[in-house]
């Protein structure tokens, strides 16, 4: 298939029929993966705080500093954690936390370090947001603070922090966050550096076609250039205890399946320089995940032995690794325990 | 070979049970959608239905133990309950006052009353007589005289004509005179005898099950009809339960609905796991196909999810149900949706699925605003 134009993609993503369009996601995802494996990672979200001064209006994890029910993580419990995860045969941790005001780039040396010199675990950590936090506050570039933070011990970078990469979308649900130029700044640089990377995308809040159009534009711009992003993950907005749906200024709706198969299985026809695509079936459930493997998506994702940010919103779709194998199983696939990098560790 | 299925399907030809089967056995999801939507338009446009209901359970006590359910209980036992009919009433009521305090601007847009029909089914009490089920009938009625009521499984009414000693067509009629509209299609499982030993030794035979509805049909009450599947059925045992019941419509044309129910595996004596989503929109999509002479497809929201059900509008589906309420039986094992949706919400899932939402009535008429 020719790669589509923004304005094909537009076309698509508007008129389609939704059959059509899973068709054509399904064979080519069929022709990446031909083989029929459906992976999963064993890991954790470990979220070493919640407080953050981004206070994002989408968001329903942040707290204030002075919030009862603000934390920083204990290194006693981020050690618990991680030894749990690696006795559930865990092969990584996705560590991400709020943006902290009294946290700077020794702090995040020291964690890097310290989880290193205890344990053999793949650290999939710090979003392009808080990257350029620890950076900014430290005076370092880009380059030198994803340096210092690989030489602790950072093996690879999470997507996260992407939102809609259209600062217009951006300005309006993340007025305080890093805007698009500097998300994308980040993936180029630890890309160069030979760090692979994910690409995130949430969509389903205030965004237009055009601005998807538009992210997934920029991250395939981006990969053709550096070819450092794995997989691309795209989940949509969950408005509960948000910011964003309690100010009356907005009327957000949930994302309901419909959508959530279109702009995935667009996802697949958009960015044909990615070969991964992850479902979500922690905002969308088993089911709807079992549908998307037939609307582009190869991968399931994380186990999530632990999830505080979707949880947060009221969403939380729990399951054991047990419950995924059977749920890729069913849903006609060979499913498959990866590693960051996609290399299948052990089938099921 | 699906080309000949298709052929067949667009001449307007019947589908064989070989050609059923193979509906089943394929992993094109995208044919079946296409084929079954076709169907759907054909007979509904782009219409998809819901209505505003309440469901209630009079009772959870039940004589049958089937193995696929968590909702029963037997008498005494912990967590048993049996409503009485001014419960039933005040439920009704209780719903009333707060959907008009909630919803005012809604109440004034309809007529005075927020739901359309009350769907009443619940289990086989040892001890009620058949008058408790003819008074609850006639005190619903007289309290709401413009409240459709869909009640009593065939099971149930199976179970009534046995307590009333009248024979099914005079409990059927005794239950009409007092104000039964319609009648809910479940109990039905799987209608083959080996599955259904197996799932519900005590429940009546898939037979009795559809001599209880052409019964019905025949004393002018309209039905509808399910399927609980995904627990230990093939597609064999799915296409001969789909067979039975178009066999049986052409006889009578009585059923309005068929309603295939995705099997949840929690707190149930027989375990097992959830239906795959993708075997969930299969099976929406057969029987769109095979079930040709059946009006409507319903996909209920409660057992489907408010994902998987939005998705089979796209799968052959045009009805997901209504506003519910309340919800026992499917929450019993397991389900991980609400209990209620409102109105609002039903039209928007229709609405994004590009179907147009229509309020629908307990007969399929649609309810204008």
């Amino acid at each position: 298939m020719k790669r589509l134009t923004k304005k094909e993609g537009l076309r698509y993503l508007k008129n389609v029929d939704l059959l059509e369009l899973g068709r054509m996601a399904d064979n080519i995802r069929k022709r990446l993966h031909p083989e029929g494996t459906v992976t999963f990672i064993v890991d954790r979200n470990i979220n070493y705080t919640n407080i953050c001064i981004n206070k994002c209006r989408f968001c329903a994890f942040w707290r204030d500093e002075d919030d009862p029910e603000a934390y920083l993580l204990e290194r006693d419990e981020l050690f618990r954690k991680i030894e749990e995860t690696i006795n559930l045969g865990g092969t990584q941790i996705l560590l991400q936390g709020g943006l902290h005001p009294e946290l700077d780039i020794n702090y995040y040396v020291e964690l890097l370090k310290s989880i290193k010199e205890n344990f053999n675990i793949h650290i999939h950590g710090f979003s392009p947001p808080e990257i350029c936090y620890i950076a900014d506050r430290a005076g370092f570039s880009i380059k030198k603070t994803i340096k210092i933070l690989r030489n602790a011990g950072l093996d690879s970078i999470p997507g996260g922090g992407a939102e809609i990469l259209a600062d217009r979308v951006r300005e309006v649900i993340s007025p305080r966050k890093i805007r698009s130029n500097r998300w994308l700044e980040v993936m180029e640089k630890a890309h160069r550096l030979g760090m692979r990377t994910t690409a995130t995308m949430m969509f389903g809040s205030i965004e237009e076609p055009e601005d998807i159009i538009e992210h997934l534009d920029v991250i395939r711009r981006l990969q053709d250039k550096t070819r450092g992003f794995t997989a691309f993950i795209q989940w949509s907005f969950q408005p509960g205890n948000t910011e964003l749906v309690q100010s009356s200024k907005f009327k957000v709706q949930s994302s309901t399946a419909v959508e959530y198969l279109r702009i995935l299985a667009l996802s697949r026809l958009y960015l044909d320089n990615i070969k991964n695509l992850q479902v979500s079936w922690v905002t969308q459930g088993l089911k709807l995940a079992q549908v998307a493997l037939r609307f582009g998506a190869n991968d399931f994702g994380s186990t999530m032995i632990e999830e505080n940010v979707v949880a947060s919103t009221g969403v939380s779709y729990r399951v054991s690794k047990e419950d995924i194998i059977r749920a890729i199983r069913d849903a006609g696939f060979r499913p498959a325990q990866r590693d960051t990098y996609y290399r299948i560790i052990k089938r099921y | 070979m699906l080309k000949k299925i298709k052929d067949k399907v667009l001449a307007n030809r019947r589908l064989s049970e070989d050609d059923a089967l193979e509906l089943f056995e394929t992993d094109d999801i995208f044919f079946l959608g296409d084929l079954a939507s076709y169907i759907a338009e054909k007979k509904n446009g782009r219409k998809a239905y819901f209505i505003r209901n309440r469901h209630i359970n009079p009772t959870n006590i039940c004589v049958n133990r089937c193995r696929f359910c968590a909702f029963s209980r037997s008498k005494g036992e912990d967590g048993a309950f049996e409503l009485t009919i001014d419960e039933i009433i005040s439920k009704l009521k209780v719903q009333n006052s707060k959907f008009k305090t909630k919803n005012s601007s809604l109440i004034t847009h309809h007529s005075s009353l927020p739901f359309r029909e009350v769907h009443i089914v619940g289990g086989l009490h040892p001890d009620w007589p058949f008058e408790y089920y003819l008074e609850m009938l006639s005190t619903i009625k007289r309290s709401f005289p413009k409240l459709h009521i869909k009640a009593f499984t065939a099971v149930e009414i199976d179970y009534m004509s046995r307590i009333s000693g009248l024979g099914l067509k005079e409990t059927l009629l005794a239950l009409k005179r007092h104000g039964l509209d319609l009648m809910p299609g479940g109990g039905a499982e799987i209608f083959d005898g080996e599955v259904r030993n197996r799932l519900c030794p005590e429940k009546i035979s898939g037979e009795r099950w559809l001599e209880v509805m052409e019964t019905a049909h025949i004393a002018g009450i309209k039905t509808n009809a399910t399927m609980l599947y995904g627990h230990i059925e093939n597609y064999g045992h799915r296409v001969d339960h789909l067979l039975r019941l178009r066999e049986l419509q052409d006889r009578t044309g009585g059923f309005q609905a068929f309603i295939p129910l995705s099997y949840h595996p929690k707190n149930t004596e027989i375990g097992g796991f959830y239906s795959s989503g993708i075997d969930d929109l299969k099976t929406i999509a057969v029987s769109r196909l095979v079930l040709d002479n059946f009006p409507h497809i319903k996909a209920y929201w409660i057992m489907l999810g408010e994902k998987i059900s939005q998705l089979a509008l796209l799968f052959g589906a045009d009805d997901l149900d209504g506003t519910i309420v309340e919800e026992k039986i499917t929450h019993s094992a397991g389900a991980t949706t609400g209990e209620s949706m409102t109105e609002e919400q039903l039209a928007h899932l229709i609405k994004m699925a590009g179907r147009i939402p229509v309020e629908r009535d307990s007969f399929y008429r649609e309810v204008r605003n």
